[in-house]
């Protein structure tokens, strides 16, 4: 791909996204996240009502079903919860705090993954073996258990949901980024960029990690999806976010105990939020997997 | 690698089993540094070993009595001499030993586990074979979407889909509970009896779309590759029959990657049970272990988490010795 890139005089982003838009289903996917990250940060702006805000929450509001009229005056089109809380408000701020849980745990795992991958990579002996070892060790356990128990020993909070995650997260960009890197730097322009000499630290920074990026991009945004359903599945079992900041995950497990007398959509909305945020995240994921894995071009 | 071993009487296949085992003791120890670290480092056991309105005598007492005045290291060591002998202690809220707590309801956890494994293999060979044959076809895609959705749905969402649809609106199936179960051999068994099954079908489905999802997608990855390979042009050549080939040539070298594969998801079903039996009230002891999250039962999850590591080690194993009988590659590599 590179190679065509470069022979019609395009940058290798233009033709990663000249190739990636051929797939009209994979364009779709990304606009639906960006207008949810766009919902998600203009929460406060776009939400009838303050779902957080006692003063604005009216009981006699509470359990209304979807497309009513509440006392606000407005149309409920998703209902309202327990509380009388909007439902439609309530998903856009758990939205918010999902998505936002999500890229931070995301960005760090992969900080710290990364670093970890390509410091193995080029120290190489004991460093990469024990380093190695570790990283296999706890990919051989499913992250949902690690999160699992780390966040039951840390307890409920967004640091500690976020810790959890990364923790949970890391060993996938250290193994992706250190395989990207072992094959890198056997490479000549490594050898000739060490040989001049330009510092390790500079190598590995500006002349590998570019190279490495293309797998990375892959698994980030697998994982941040990854990252997003994890830490909703904590916080439905009751031991992630706290009520203060109730993610989707919070907001399902809300609405769980009205789901059997038939009062569905105060679980069921936020749940259909959740999917359509991990389903568009993933698809992206699968179109760039194919995009920039020359090995799937057939 | 292995030259400095005497050859004369090791198989390389042994030695190949050997280093594995080693290994797999190497992660069972570092686990258990790693329990030993979160459970009783990190989390300060006295807050909850100690009611909080206890007076200093009370406390020094119950402090001296679980050794938690000792040095760090003395502490580690008492709990590995401890693991060895299998003592786990007693669990804080039922007050009976913790390891015959959860290995009672080990049975229920492996019923639905194993369930979900054969609903994932029945279903999912076939249908990721005829993906990968068919590539192009509609129905080719439309499995591909469908396990596409497989991976991404987070597996309580779909447990709750699932009893809203099957249970609430429906009323077809049971929405928690083991149902009505047969004891053999001191163990009950829900898959005997017909109200039993009914109540494994959601939770065992539910469990199983994960695992069905990624089968589904090595038995197509692997479909599609094997077809193109030079033994197979040649049996299709020779005259043999599309269904000898397909059962016969390609499906023997599109199982090694899922037996692999399969193994290693067998540990990650049992850790995924987690959430699957909590959502359908499933006896089992992934229900247990987030009761026992709930109410900061100490031993119980130190036990939980030493019981599934050892298992996946012992997997692991299984499925590294599995893999060396079922591909002579893998037997010449290691000479």
């Amino acid at each position: 791909m590179s190679a065509r890139g470069v022979a019609a005089g395009r940058s290798p982003a233009a033709q990663l996204w000249r190739e990636f838009a051929d797939s009209k289903v994979a364009v779709g996917a990304l606009i639906v996240v960006g207008l949810c990250m766009l919902a998600a940060i203009a929460a406060p702006l776009i939400t009838p009502q303050n779902p957080y805000d006692q003063s604005q929450l009216v009981l006699f509001d509470a359990r209304l079903p979807p497309g009513s009229v509440g006392s606000g005056g407005y149309v409920h089109w998703l209902g309202t919860d327990a509380a009388g809380r909007d439902l439609l408000s309530a998903i856009i701020f758990g939205l918010r705090i999902s998505i936002g849980v999500g890229v931070a745990s995301g960005t760090i795992a992969l900080s710290i993954g990364s670093a970890i991958g390509l410091l193995a990579a080029f120290r190489g002996g004991l460093v990469e073996a024990a380093v190695m070892r570790l990283v296999d060790l706890q990919l051989s356990f499913p992250a949902i258990l690690l999160a699992l128990v780390l966040a039951a020993l840390m307890g409920q909070g967004v640091a500690q949901v976020v810790t959890a995650l990364v923790a949970a997260q890391y060993a996938y960009y250290a193994r992706t980024v250190h395989g990207a890197a072992l094959a890198e730097r056997r490479k000549d322009y490594v050898e000739a960029a060490l040989g001049i000499p330009l510092s390790t630290r500079r190598v590995m920074a500006r002349h590998l990690l570019p190279n490495a990026l293309p797998p990375l991009l892959v698994v980030a945004t697998v994982q941040i999806a990854n990252a997003i359903a994890i830490e909703a599945t904590l916080s439905f079992l009751g031991i992630g976010m706290p009520i203060s900041e109730p993610s989707l995950g919070t907001l399902i497990a809300n609405g769980y105990q009205f789901m059997l007398s038939g009062r569905y959509w105060i679980s069921v909305y936020p749940g259909i939020a959740l999917l359509i945020v991990i389903m568009s995240i993933n698809l992206v994921g699968d179109r760039l997997r194919d995009v920039l894995n020359p090995r799937l071009k057939r | 690698m292995t030259g400095g071993l005497p050859q004369c009487t090791l198989t390389p296949v042994s030695v190949f089993i050997l280093q594995r085992a080693a290994t797999g003791l190497v992660v069972i120890f570092a686990m258990a540094c790693i329990v030993f670290l979160g459970v009783y480092a990190i989390g300060n056991p006295i807050d909850v070993l100690i009611n909080p309105a206890a007076d200093q005598v009370i406390r020094r007492e119950t402090i001296a009595r679980y050794g938690l005045d000792r040095p760090l290291i003395e502490q580690f060591w008492v709990f590995l001499s401890a693991l060895f002998t299998g003592d786990f202690g007693s669990s804080f809220v039922f007050g009976t030993p913790a390891l015959p707590l959860i290995l009672a309801k080990l049975p229920a956890t492996l019923e639905l586990a194993m369930s979900a494994m054969v609903i994932a293999i029945v279903l999912g060979i076939p249908l990721g074979m005829y993906a990968g044959l068919r590539h192009e076809s509609v129905a080719a895609r439309v499995i591909m979407s469908g396990s596409i959705l497989g991976f991404s749905l987070p597996t309580f969402w779909v447990g709750l889909m699932l009893i809203l649809v099957f249970s609430v609106e429906l009323g077809w199936l049971p929405s928690g509970g083991r149902g009505a179960t047969v004891t053999i051999l001191g163990i009950e068994w829900s898959f005997l009896t017909a109200d039993g099954l009914a109540h494994l079908a959601l939770p065992a489905f539910n469990l199983a779309l994960f695992k069905l999802s990624l089968i589904i997608r090595l038995a197509r990855a692997g479909m599609r590759e094997t077809w193109l390979a030079d033994y197979i042009r040649f049996a299709r050549a020779k005259g043999l029959s599309p269904a000898r080939v397909i059962f016969v040539h390609a499906f023997r070298n599109i199982l090694i990657p899922i037996v692999t594969v399969l193994g290693l998801e067998l540990g990650s079903v049992i850790a995924f049970a987690v959430v699957t039996e909590t959502i359908f009230s499933w006896p089992g002891m992934g229900k247990l272990i987030i009761d026992s999250i709930i109410s900061l039962d100490r031993p119980v999850m130190v036990t939980y988490l030493m019981l599934v590591v050892t298992m996946f080690v012992l997997i692991n194993f299984a499925v590294d010795v599995a893999y060396a009988a079922l591909d002579p590659r893998v037997r010449e590599t290691r000479t």
